[in-house]
C-alpha cells in the first residue's frame, strides 16, 4: 500500500508544481495580452474622441468658408429658392438678444454671487446654491416654453424681449457661480484693510472685493455669453425669428442659431450652404469669446499689475 | 486739509484734557471663548504704547477692539468700555466706520489694494470721508505727498505714483500701508506687529518712522519683539492669557518690572 | 452720524433679493409649466405618459413614444459614450505624455462648447447619410442582420441610432471631465502599491484606481444622462420626428425635448399646446431628479476615500 500510494503522490507533487508553473506562464502571458489590449483601447478611445471633433471642424470650415462672403455678413435672407442673401440680420439679432440677456443675467448673477460668498455656510446660501445648480441643469427647451407661457401667450406676439429674458434666465446660474468663486478667493486681509480705513461694509464689498474679483467675474460672464449665444431651443417660440432687419425688442427677431436651424432643415441646397456658413460664424464667435475669457484671467495674474 | 479728528467729536467737559484712549474692564470673546479678560489701562495723547506678550495672549485681539475690528469676525463679541477722547466708541449710534476713520490700523502683512495705483492706495481712505470733509483733487495730491513723505516712501515712489501698488517690495508695501493710514490724519494709529514680515532693513526704517510719528499721532503697537518695544515705546503693557499683567513705563518694564511674570517674560524665561 | 447703516442695509437687501430670485424663478418655471400642462393632464390623466396615440385632429394625445424615444436614445448614447469617455479619461490621467495631455484635454472640452444646432447640422448633412449608406446597409446587407427586430424596418437615415450617436458625442466631454477629475483624485500611493505588487498597468487601473473612482464615474455618467435627456436641437434634426415606438434602431422616433421643439410653433389647438407643455413638465421633473442624483454622487466621491474636497 505504501509503495503504491507513495509513488502516485510523488508524481502528483512534481506534476502539480509543473502545473502551477504552467498556469503561471499562461496567466502571465494572458495578463500581458490583456494589459496590451486595454492600454491600446485607451489610446484608441482618445483617437476616436478626437476624430469627430476634427471631422466636424474640417467639414465646417470646408463647407462654410466657401459660402461666407461679404453679402453673407451684410444682407438679410432673400426669399426661398432664390440665390444670394445672407444672415446679417440674424447676427445682429444674436447681439441684441445677448445684450438683453446680459442686462438681466449679469446684475442678478453678480448680486446673487456676492450674497453666496458673503453669507457662506448659512442655510439660505446653501439652498440658493443648490437651486442655482438645479436651474442650470434645466433643459433649455423647458425654459423656452416657460418664457412662451409667461411672455408670449398673454401678449399674443413673439418678441426679442421674451427671447432675451429666456436667455438671461439661463445666464444667471453661470454668472452666480463665477462671482461666488472669484469673490471667495479675495483674501480677508484685503477686506479688513478697507474696513480699517473707515470703509462701510457695502463699500468694501463693491469698491474693494468686487473690484479685485472683477477679471474673474468678467471671464465667467463671457463664458455665460458664449453659452447662450449658441442656444436655439429657448428662442424658437419666443424670439421666433425674422426674415427682415429688426431692432425692436417688442417684435420677433432673427438669431444666428435659429437661422442655421431653419436653413438646415429646408430642402434648398443654397440654404444648406448658408447654414454651414452660419455655423462657421457661430462657432468662431463662441470659440473666440471662450478664448478671450481664458486669456483675460491669464493676463491679469501674469507679470505686473494693471 | 481735512479737519482734525478731535474737532469732529465733541469732548465732554473735563478739568484735564481726557486721555486719548481709555480702556475699562474690557472682555473680548470669540463665541464662548474669552480671549481678553478684564483689561483696563489708559493711553495719553501723543504717546507710544507697546503691548507685548507670548503668542495667544490676546494682544492682537485687544488691539482690534480699539478700532472695532474685532467685531467684524462672526461670533465675536466685546464687553466693557473703551473711550476715545472721552467718548464711548461702542455707544449707541456710533458707527464703526466713523471710529475707524479716527483710529487707523496697519496690519502684520502689507495689504495694498491690488487694483489701485500707489497714489490711489494712499488716497483710498480719503474717498470715504463724509462729503463735507472730502478733499479736492489738488488737496488730495498734497495729502498723498505728505503722507508718503511721513512714511519715508516719497523718494522711492514719487516717479511712479500711477504704477500698481503690488509692484513694490514688501517693505515698501508696508510703508505704503502706513502712508495710507496716515493720509486721513487719524488721532491714533494701531500697529499690529507691523514689522513681523519684513527684512531687518525695512524693519529699522519702519521703527524710525514710528518713533518720529509720535510727535503728531498717538501710537499703540503690538509686537512680538521685545527689543523693538524697548526701542520705540514710552509705556509698555504686558499681557498673559488674556489678562493685563502689568502696564508701566518702558524703562521700568525692562529693568525693574514689579510682577514676577513680567520679569520672567522680559528676561526671556518663556515666550 | 452717517448714512452707513442705510447703505449697508440696502446692499444686504439687494444682494439677498437677487439671490432669492433664483429659487423664485425656479418655482415660477415649475408652476407655469405645470399650469400650461394642467388642461392636458386633467383630461388624459397621468396615463398621458404611457399612451401612444398622438392625433392632433381629434385631440387625443399620449406621450409614450416621446418618453420611449427619450429613454432609448439616452441609453444608447450612454452605451456608446461611457466606454469612450472613461477610456479617454484613463488615457489622459495615466498614459498620456505630458505634452499631449493639455491639447487632448482641450479638444475634449471643446466638444462641450459646440452649440447643439451645429451638431444637428452636421448630423443631418453628414452623419445621417453616412449611417444610411455605410452603417445601416452594412449591418443589413453584409452582416445579414436585417432580420433582427433591432435592425428591422426601412432605413431612411433619420433614426434612433443617429440620435444616439450624436447624443453620445455631445455628452462625452461631460462624462470624461468628471472621470478625469476623480481619477486624478485617487492618491498616488494606491497606484504605486499595486505596481509594487507586480500588477500590470491595466491591472493597477482596474483593481486599484477604478474602484476608488467608481461612484464618481457613475455620477459623471448620470450627469451625462441628465444632459442627454434635455438635448433638443441636434436630436430633433436627426431623429426623424415620428410618433412611433419601434424596436428597431433604424426607425425614426421622437424624444420629449424634440417633440416640443418640432410641434410647438404649429400647435393648432389649446389641448395640443397643453399636451406639449405636459411633455415639458415631465421632462422638467425627470431632469431635476437625474441631475440631483448625479450631483449627490459626484459630491459624495469628492468627500469620500479619495480625500477632503
Amino acid at each position: 500500500m505504501t509503495a503504491a500510494t507513495a509513488r502516485p503522490r510523488a508524481e502528483a507533487v512534481s506534476s502539480h508544481r509543473e502545473l502551477l508553473a504552467k498556469r503561471a506562464r499562461q496567466t502571465r502571458g494572458r495578463r500581458r495580452v490583456v494589459n496590451y489590449v486595454m492600454v491600446s483601447a485607451s489610446y484608441l478611445s482618445a483617437a476616436v474622441v478626437a476624430l469627430p471633433l476634427i471631422l466636424i471642424l474640417v467639414y465646417l470650415i470646408k463647407q462654410g468658408a466657401s459660402s461666407v462672403g461679404w453679402s453673407f455678413f451684410t444682407q438679410p435672407p432673400v426669399p426661398a429658392g432664390e440665390p444670394g442673401g445672407g444672415m446679417a440680420n440674424a447676427m445682429v439679432g444674436t447681439l441684441i438678444l445677448v445684450a438683453i440677456a446680459s442686462l438681466v443675467g449679469l446684475p442678478i448673477g453678480i448680486g446673487a454671487g456676492l450674497f453666496l460668498a458673503e453669507q457662506r455656510g448659512t442655510r439660505t446660501a446653501n439652498a440658493v446654491r443648490f437651486l442655482s445648480d438645479v436651474l442650470n441643469g434645466l433643459p433649455s427647451i423647458v425654459i423656452g416654453i416657460f418664457a412662451w407661457q409667461v411672455l408670449v401667450r398673454p401678449l399674443h406676439h413673439y418678441s426679442a424681449l421674451a427671447g432675451g429674458l429666456a436667455l438671461g434666465a439661463m445666464m444667471i446660474p453661470l454668472v452666480t457661480r463665477a462671482t461666488e468663486e472669484m469673490t471667495r478667493v479675495v483674501p480677508t486681509s484685503l477686506r479688513e484693510a478697507a474696513l480699517a480705513l473707515g470703509y462701510t461694509k457695502w463699500r468694501t464689498s463693491l469698491s474693494v472685493v468686487l473690484r479685485t474679483a472683477l477679471p474673474g467675474i468678467v471671464t465667467g460672464a463671457l463664458v455665460a455669453v458664449a453659452r447662450v449665444a449658441g442656444e436655439t431651443a429657448p428662442l424658437i417660440f419666443t424670439a421666433f425669428g425674422n426674415q427682415f432687419w429688426s431692432f425692436s425688442p417688442f417684435k420677433p427677431i432673427a438669431a444666428l442659431p435659429m437661422s442655421i436651424y431653419s436653413y438646415a432643415i429646408s430642402p434648398y441646397d443654397d440654404w444648406h450652404r448658408q447654414a454651414w456658413a452660419g455655423a462657421l460664424v457661430l462657432l468662431a464667435l463662441v470659440f473666440i469669446i471662450s478664448l478671450a475669457a481664458r486669456f483675460a484671467t491669464r493676463a491679469r495674474y501674469g507679470l505686473g499689475g494693471d | 486739509m481735512p479737519a482734525t479728528a478731535s474737532a469732529a467729536i465733541e469732548a465732554p467737559r473735563a478739568e484735564a484734557p481726557p486721555p486719548c484712549v481709555s480702556i475699562e474692564s474690557l472682555d473680548a470673546y470669540f463665541g464662548a471663548v474669552r480671549v481678553v479678560r478684564d483689561v483696563s489701562f489708559v493711553v495719553q495723547p501723543k504717546q507710544v504704547v507697546a503691548i507685548i506678550g507670548p503668542s495667544g495672549c490676546g494682544k492682537s485681539t485687544l488691539l482690534r477692539c480699539i478700532n472695532r475690528m474685532h467685531e467684524t469676525v462672526p461670533t465675536a463679541r466685546v464687553e466693557g468700555e473703551i473711550r476715545f477722547e472721552g467718548r464711548d466708541i461702542y455707544g449707541r449710534g456710533v458707527s464703526p466706520a466713523a471710529v475707524r476713520r479716527h483710529i487707523g490700523m496697519v496690519f502684520q502683512r502689507p495689504t495694498p489694494f491690488p487694483t489701485m495705483s500707489i497714489r490711489d492706495n494712499v488716497a483710498a481712505g480719503l474717498a470715504v470721508l463724509p462729503r463735507g470733509e472730502r478733499p479736492s483733487r489738488r488737496e488730495t495730491d498734497d495729502i498723498v505727498e505728505r503722507a508718503l513723505r511721513r512714511a519715508a516712501l516719497w523718494e522711492e515712489a514719487k516717479d511712479r505714483l500711477s504704477a500698481s501698488a503690488v509692484a513694490l517690495s514688501g517693505g515698501q508695501q508696508q510703508r505704503l500701508c502706513i502712508a495710507r493710514a496716515l493720509a486721513t490724519s487719524p488721532t491714533v494709529i494701531l500697529l499690529d506687529e507691523p514689522t513681523a514680515s519684513l527684512d531687518p532693513i525695512s524693519t529699522q526704517r519702519v521703527e524710525e518712522l514710528v518713533y518720529e510719528l509720535r510727535a503728531e499721532v498717538t501710537i499703540i503697537i503690538v509686537t512680538h519683539n521685545m527689543q523693538q518695544a524697548a526701542r520705540i515705546s514710552d509705556k509698555t503693557a504686558f499681557m498673559l492669557n488674556g489678562e493685563l499683567i502689568e502696564f508701566t513705563a518702558t524703562n521700568t518694564m525692562f529693568t525693574a518690572p514689579s510682577d514676577p511674570r513680567s520679569e520672567a517674560y522680559v528676561t526671556g524665561r518663556f515666550g | 452720524m452717517d448714512s452707513t447703516p442705510v447703505g449697508d442695509r440696502l446692499y444686504q437687501g439687494v444682494t439677498t433679493a437677487f439671490a432669492l430670485i433664483i429659487p423664485a424663478l425656479l418655482l415660477f418655471i415649475a408652476w407655469e409649466v405645470l399650469r400650461g400642462a394642467w388642461p392636458a393632464l386633467r383630461h388624459f390623466g397621468f396615463s398621458f405618459y404611457a399612451t401612444s396615440e398622438w392625433d392632433d385632429v381629434n385631440g387625443r394625445f399620449g406621450a409614450a413614444p416621446a418618453v420611449f424615444g427619450t429613454v432609448v436614445s439616452s441609453i444608447l448614447a450612454l452605451i456608446i459614450a461611457t466606454p469612450l469617455a472613461v477610456g479617454v479619461a484613463i488615457f489622459l490621467s495615466e498614459f498620456a505624455p505630458r505634452w499631449l495631455r493639455q491639447p487632448i484635454a482641450f479638444l475634449v472640452d471643446l466638444l462641450a462648447a459646440i452649440p447643439s444646432v451645429v451638431y444637428g447640422l452636421w448630423g443631418i448633412i453628414v452623419l445621417v447619410p453616412f449611417l444610411r449608406e455605410s452603417v445601416m446597409s452594412f449591418i443589413r446587407d453584409t452582416l445579414h442582420l436585417g432580420g433582427l427586430p433591432l435592425f428591422s424596418g426601412p432605413a431612411y437615415g433619420p433614426s434612433m441610432l443617429a440620435a444616439g450617436c450624436i447624443l453620445a458625442i455631445m455628452i462625452l466631454p461631460y462624462i470624461s471631465a468628471v472621470t478625469r477629475e476623480v481619477l486624478m483624485a485617487v492618491p498616488r500611493s494606491q497606484r504605486e502599491a499595486a505596481l509594487a505588487l507586480g500588477a500590470t498597468r491595466w491591472e493597477m487601473i482596474w483593481d486599484a484606481v477604478l474602484p476608488y473612482a467608481r461612484s464618481g464615474i457613475i455620477g459623471g455618467v448620470i450627469l451625462g444622462l441628465g444632459r442627454a435627456l434635455g438635448e433638443t436641437m441636434a436630436v430633433t434634426m436627426v431623429i426623424g420626428n415620428r410618433h412611433e415606438i419601434s424596436a428597431s434602431l433604424f426607425a425614426p422616433g421622437y424624444t420629449m425635448a424634440s417633440v416640443i421643439a418640432n410641434e410647438f410653433s404649429e400647435a393648432t389647438n389649446e389641448i395640443h399646446v397643453s399636451a406639449l407643455m405636459a411633455v415639458g413638465f415631465g421632462l422638467l421633473v425627470v431632469t431635476i431628479i437625474v441631475n440631483a442624483i448625479a450631483r449627490w454622487l459626484v459630491w459624495r466621491t469628492a468627500r469620500g476615500p479619495a480625500g477632503a474636497p
